[in-house]
């Protein structure tokens, strides 16, 4: 058992399943470069020492054709661990994310499979429009992909592990904001959510979810960083009495709806807290998806607590007021009771 | 090496094959007994059917979105292929694939990719797979030379030359990337002339002369299978029919077309076989028997094919097993 943060933890689970699988392999830019960074947020920082170039290989800058090589390389006996330096480059490898690997199993009728994993950092950190979007509503939205957000480092070694045994194209969201507060690469307004990660060998299902938090009154749903700012407006909700119980999904897609309903079932009250935009967004679907089958324990309508409809802005005035913030999350409920 | 008569024979017959199956295709599109519509190969045969006259069946190749020659070259049975295009559950995609993903992996013919360039990174993680893994695979990706204008065309073509990796990027210049004659596309006098661009080799062939791309890419295989790199082959060849079904080409002069069927790969073919010193029997109206035959076997294996049922619209989002 060692306590980690969500980087080291991901770079154990890297390593674990490269040592155990020999066709398990890195690729991307500037992931191995001696004397480099380990990616942009250092998760597999030194791993070219174990394991070399070629397996920690790094890319020129062609988001969309290192995506297209990882895909052809798991179609045809590889399971590669690929990653962009941002989330936003998701966009520049669209085609390959959305109409190849989400629909190679599908369209040849079951007779192949991709199993890959895209790893993305997203999460408003100062850097505006380009570089700090929340972009997990764009993949859950294509049938084919699955998709996991760990907001802790037991959950990020556990799921990267699940997702690189699994045999579908696996997209993992990571919020720059939880690599952790230390470090060389650590950001300003980063908290740390360090914790136990055990040695031995385990997996975090996907399509599992965790409650974080029991509460009888209210169900509120984060994920990423907004767990964290759900848990904090707990703790507030909690001085008034009000007791509220936190679910982090963990995996988006196949999500843990019966987690959810449960949830809702005990405490007919539901909050949605995400930092992505507000219109057509994932806590939309959350929402509807709570009304649709849970409507007749509701005792208040199900509620959203989003970024509004803007990119992410770079001046932190603007920044602070456009990601949830602990307050508006209180407030949220606040109403509903 | 020069072929043997016996193997310009076989090509021969793989092209007519193609050439006839492709025909009969359109006769059942046109009686609404295939749905959808059709991107033909009609004078393009020689490309597929030399390029692939050289692979190993454990090697791959990646179709384009007027996949069937690609995937009857690489040795695809004419049965599932016809079953796929009319939607029945023994299609080679189950009938969830249609006639632009036309393939089958046990053959080495992945899915084909019907968004263009997009399968040219693809075959290039298959041969980083290759390469990764320690086998002497070699992967073939087709386009047309519309794709070579795109993103994809670029950063594959670089990656595999950085790398070395055993892949053959064969383009079909057909002339038309949909009605977009070349000349509007390029400013260069050949796509081949920007292999140079990427370190790699680049060659202009004759893609309507079966021998000559199998000559080519007989090299350029050879050349990845020792671990030497990839290699772009610019086949001029001739999309003699319509984009898809619904395109006339009135956009095309009479005297262009009249001037490629007078250079058809079947004609060029038989005009050599038949000027050569017979050392085995060329017969092509034998050959017309025996092709019409394996087709309309193909044919009664897809209409007395089951339809999917309603369960399969959900299966296969993800992988089921093997």
């Amino acid at each position: 058992m060692a306590v980690m943060g969500i980087a080291d933890a991901l770079r154990e689970g890297i390593r674990e399943e490269m040592r155990r699988d020999p066709t398990v392999f890195c690729i991307g830019e500037d992931i191995g470069v001696k004397g480099g960074w380990g990616g942009a947020f250092t998760v597999t920082l030194g791993l070219v020492d174990e394991f070399g170039p070629e397996r920690i290989l790094d890319t020129p800058i062609s988001e969309s054709g290192f995506c297209g090589i990882a895909i052809g390389a798991a179609m045809t006996g590889m399971r590669p661990i690929a990653d962009v330096q941002y989330g936003d480059f998701l966009f520049c490898m669209m085609d390959q994310l959305a109409n190849q690997a989400a629909k190679m199993t599908y369209m040849a009728g079951g007779e192949v499979k991709v199993p890959m994993v895209m790893r993305a950092p997203v999460g408003s950190t100062r850097r505006g429009a380009q570089h700090a979007q929340t972009l997990e509503v764009f993949f859950t939205h294509v049938p084919g992909l699955k998709v996991v957000a760990p907001s802790t480092a037991y959950d990020a070694k556990g799921l990267l592990k699940a997702a690189v045994r699994d045999d579908n194209p696996v997209l993992m969201f990571e919020h720059k904001l939880l690599y952790g507060s230390k470090g060389n690469r650590a950001e300003r307004g980063a908290i740390s959510p360090i914790g136990d990660v055990p040695d031995e060998d385990y997996i975090v299902p996907i399509g599992k979810g965790a409650i974080r938090r029991q509460g009888r009154d209210v169900t509120i749903v984060g994920k990423l960083l907004t767990v964290y700012r759900a848990l904090a407006a707990a703790d507030e909700l909690a001085r008034s009495g009000v007791e509220a119980e936190v679910i982090d999904p963990r995996t988006l897609v196949p999500l843990d709806k019966e987690m959810v309903l449960e949830s809702v079932r005990k405490t007919h009250r539901f909050v949605v807290v995400e930092e992505d935009n507000r219109t057509h967004g994932w806590g939309a679907e959350i929402a509807a998806m709570v009304a649709e089958e849970a409507f007749w324990w509701l005792d208040a309508p199900p509620v959203r607590v989003s970024a509004p409809d803007t990119p992410p802005p770079f001046a932190p005035l603007l920044e602070q007021l456009y990601v949830p913030s602990v307050e508006r999350v209180v407030s949220a409920v606040q109403r509903l009771m | 090496m020069p072929l043997a008569q016996a193997e310009l024979v076989g090509l021969y017959r793989r092209m007519l094959l193609i050439r006839r199956f492709e025909e009969r295709c359109n006769a059942l599109f046109l009686q609404g007994r295939i749905p959808s519509t059709l991107h033909l190969y009609i004078g393009q045969e020689a490309v597929a059917v030399g390029a692939c006259s050289v692979l190993r069946r454990d090697d791959w190749v990646f179709g384009t979105h007027r996949p069937h020659g690609h995937a009857l070259a690489k040795g695809v049975s004419p049965r599932i292929i016809m079953a796929e295009l009319m939607a029945k559950v023994t299609g080679c995609c189950r009938g969830k694939g249609g006639s632009m993903h036309v393939g089958d992996v046990r053959e080495g013919a992945f899915p084909a990719i019907a968004i263009v360039g997009a399968g040219l990174p693809i075959a290039a993680g298959a041969a980083l797979s290759a390469k990764m893994r320690g086998t002497d695979q070699v992967a073939i990706g087709f386009h047309g030379e519309g794709a070579a204008n795109e993103g994809d065309w670029h950063e594959a073509l670089n990656m595999a030359a950085v790398w070395r990796l055993p892949v053959v990027y064969v383009c079909e210049n057909n002339l038309y990337g949909a009605s977009t004659h070349f000349s509007k596309a390029f400013a260069v006098a050949h796509v081949a002339d920007r292999a140079s661009a990427y370190g790699m080799p680049g060659e202009v062939v004759d893609g309507n002369d079966v021998e000559a791309v199998h000559d080519a890419a007989e090299r350029a295989v050879a050349r990845a299978r020792l671990g030497e790199g990839p290699t772009l082959l610019e086949c001029l060849t001739y999309r003699q029919c319509g984009h898809s079904r619904s395109d006339a080409c009135n956009y095309r002069p009479d005297e262009e077309e009249a001037s490629w069927k007078d250079r058809d790969p079947l004609k060029v073919t038989a005009d050599r076989l038949s000027t050569c010193v017979p050392s085995v029997p060329f017969v092509p109206s034998d050959l017309e028997t025996d092709v019409a035959a394996e087709i309309d076997d193909a044919v009664a294996f897809a209409e007395s094919s089951p339809d999917p049922t309603p369960d399969d619209l959900l299966r296969h989002v993800f992988w089921e097993g093997d």
